[in-house]
């Protein structure tokens, strides 16, 4: 190492303070931080597998389950009664939800937990860009999985069930709507688990709430009084967001683009609630 | 530089930091003492904008950290905790921070073998040792080849080795004319490699001094004489500055202000006989005891270390 002095001007090759490259914290540089942070922990592969297999095997065991009934002549069950290609197809959006949910939570909520969060935010002393990286990485890497998800077993559940009472295309009205509302929930539910994990700032906390608002609260709301029930449940969170992807809608559940606002609203929600503990709170 | 300006930090009842205002100059070593708990952590936390003060101010060349468009260029800091993700090896870890500056692969593997890690870069960070997590936390914290350079307790973990290979870094840091700060509880190592001190006890700024003055302050300028005649011998060395305890009755004087050589030579002019002439010798550890001692927020019991004492 150099020992010149070099308090004004003088140029020492490798650390004189004259020379030195100019560099700067740009959105993208955030971005491109994130993305790599997300691809270099073995959690991340792990967790999309896990929901991208959900997706799928829960989808195509549902159509198998569906056409061995129906070529064994039975009466169908009640749950598989008005079944869809579709609605088959989707029945592992529950369990893929919760991975997608999760792995958004251990992004954020991960990086508390391990210490990491200091050096983050020394680099990007603002904060907020690393939310905001962080959610948009990770909501593109959960729309990819989704949509690759959904279409993907669609496929697979319409070629099983072809033939049978809940034989669908692509084609048939509003199939290619809700598989993409499908992809979107997925992607919009692991940028809800990476504002819960920013906001509750721990792992375990993040997914408690994550679990309570789509597994609980729904159960919570039979307790009110009917006219309450009624009313109140459609904007809930799951439910909002199962008209995202529901093939059919009746009075009791909002419209597909109804849904979709009204979870693109508790996203913000989340988001909002994240960035305003962010700047405000000490790490 | 490093400004700080009343700087204060209360988490509730309890207070941090205290109005703390010192300045960390350019081209040398400062060591930042104080028994645990003083406040030194939350000072450095507070300076790279992890913690907001709740009341003055602390800035980094002029401004508040957040305000620099490329921070790791100005301040790198090693903080007190393990700040890493102990799933990501040290390369991916220090890639990650390097990709938000875009700071370039090249200066990545430069400081990963300006810190020795290269055999252990591709390994998980979570496997380090702790002198290996160190050695990662100042690889990160020269990432941008900071102005600035803070280290929290860097040699903690560290063996003899990495202890010395601390201390020249720091020197060499510094005598490239960059601010170096370097937080402590022992001031052994810090008496090696400081050349100014500022020293905080529960929040409070103790003193903002240099190694030299506080031993002298501390009284590393005391002489110790015994003699058959203290009064007289008093009378002797009499002046402006000097300063003569010891207990009434008593043989043994602790004279500060005149040279142990100098109280001989009186005392022969003026036929005294000394039984003992000593220089007291005090260590930095002494000095930093004494100036910490009614400031030290876990007492273990320290009955037995007795400071150096100026029996009043």
């Amino acid at each position: 190492m150099s020992t010149t002095m070099t308090l004004t001007t003088t140029e020492s090759p490798e650390t004189g303070p004259a020379p030195r490259p100019v560099h700067r914290v740009t959105g993208l540089g955030v971005l491109r931080s994130e993305w790599a942070k997300l691809w270099s922990l073995r959690s991340t592969w792990i967790t999309l597998g896990l929901g991208l297999v959900f997706l799928v095997a829960v989808g195509v065991i549902a159509a198998m389950q569906y056409s061995s009934q129906f070529d064994s002549g039975n009466p169908m069950e009640d749950d598989f009664a008005d079944s869809t290609a579709v609605s088959l197809a989707l029945f592992g959006t529950m369990f893929a939800q919760l991975a997608l949910g999760v792995l958004g939570v251990l992004i954020t909520a991960g990086e508390y937990s391990t210490g990491m969060i200091r050096s983050t935010l020394a680099a990007v002393p603002r904060r907020l860009p690393v939310l905001w990286a962080k959610s948009a990485v990770f909501g593109l890497v959960a729309l990819v999985v989704g949509m690759v998800g959904a279409f993907g077993t669609f496929l697979l559940a319409s070629g099983i069930v072809d033939g049978t009472d809940a034989a669908m295309g692509l084609s048939d009205t509003g199939v290619v709507r809700s598989l993409l509302g499908a992809g979107l929930y997925l992607c919009l539910i692991g940028v809800i688990g990476a504002a819960l994990g920013s906001l509750m700032r721990s792992v375990a906390g993040g997914i408690s709430v994550l679990v309570a608002t789509l597994m609980l609260v729904p159960g919570l709301m039979t307790l009110l009084p009917n006219a309450w029930e009624e009313n109140l449940t459609p904007y809930l969170p799951s439910s909002a967001g199962e008209s995202m992807f529901a093939l059919t809608h009746d009075s009791t559940t909002l419209s597909p683009t109804a849904g979709l606002l009204v979870f693109l609203g508790w996203t913000l929600l989340a988001l909002g609630g994240a960035a305003y503990r962010m700047v405000r709170r000490d790490v | 530089m490093i400004e700080a300006q009343q700087l204060t930090k209360r988490y509730g009842e309890k207070t941090a930091t205290d109005r703390l205002d010192f300045v960390v100059r350019p081209g040398s070593v400062t060591g930042f003492l104080g028994p645990n708990g003083a406040g030194k952590s939350t000072t450095m936390r507070m300076i790279v904008g992890l913690d907001a003060p709740t009341s003055g101010s602390v800035t980094v060349g002029g401004r508040r950290y957040a305000r620099h468009r490329a921070p790791l260029q100005e301040v790198g800091a090693l903080l007190e905790a393990k700040s890493i993700h102990p799933g990501r090896s040290a390369f991916q870890h220090l890639n990650a921070l390097a990709l938000t500056h875009g700071i370039p692969r090249s200066r990545v593997h430069e400081v990963i073998e300006l810190a020795g890690l290269e055999s252990v870069a591709k390994k998980r960070a979570g496997a380090f040792s702790l002198g290996m997590g160190q050695r990662l936390g100042i690889a990160a914290a020269l990432l941008g080849d900071p102005q600035t350079v803070m280290l929290d307790e860097p040699v903690n973990g560290l063996d003899p080795e990495g202890v010395l290979w601390i201390r020249n870094l720091l020197t060499g840091l510094a005598a490239e004319g960059r601010t170096v700060f370097v937080s402590s509880h022992l001031m052994s190592e810090m008496a090696l490699v400081a050349d100014h001190l500022i020293v905080v006890g529960r929040g409070r700024l103790l003193a903002d001094t240099t190694v030299h003055d506080l031993i002298r302050e501390a009284g590393g300028d005391t002489v110790n004489v015994t003699t058959q005649e203290p009064t007289r011998l008093r009378e002797a060395l009499a002046g402006p500055d000097v300063d003569i305890t010891g207990r009434p009755g008593s043989e043994e004087l602790q004279v500060r202000g005149v040279s142990a050589r100098d109280i001989g030579l009186r005392a022969a002019q003026h036929g005294i006989a000394l039984f003992e002439l000593s220089q007291k010798t005090v260590s930095l550890e002494e000095a930093f005891m004494d100036l910490t001692k009614d400031a030290v927020e876990y007492h273990g019991s320290t009955a037995g270390i007795e400071s150096p004492g100026r029996a009043a």
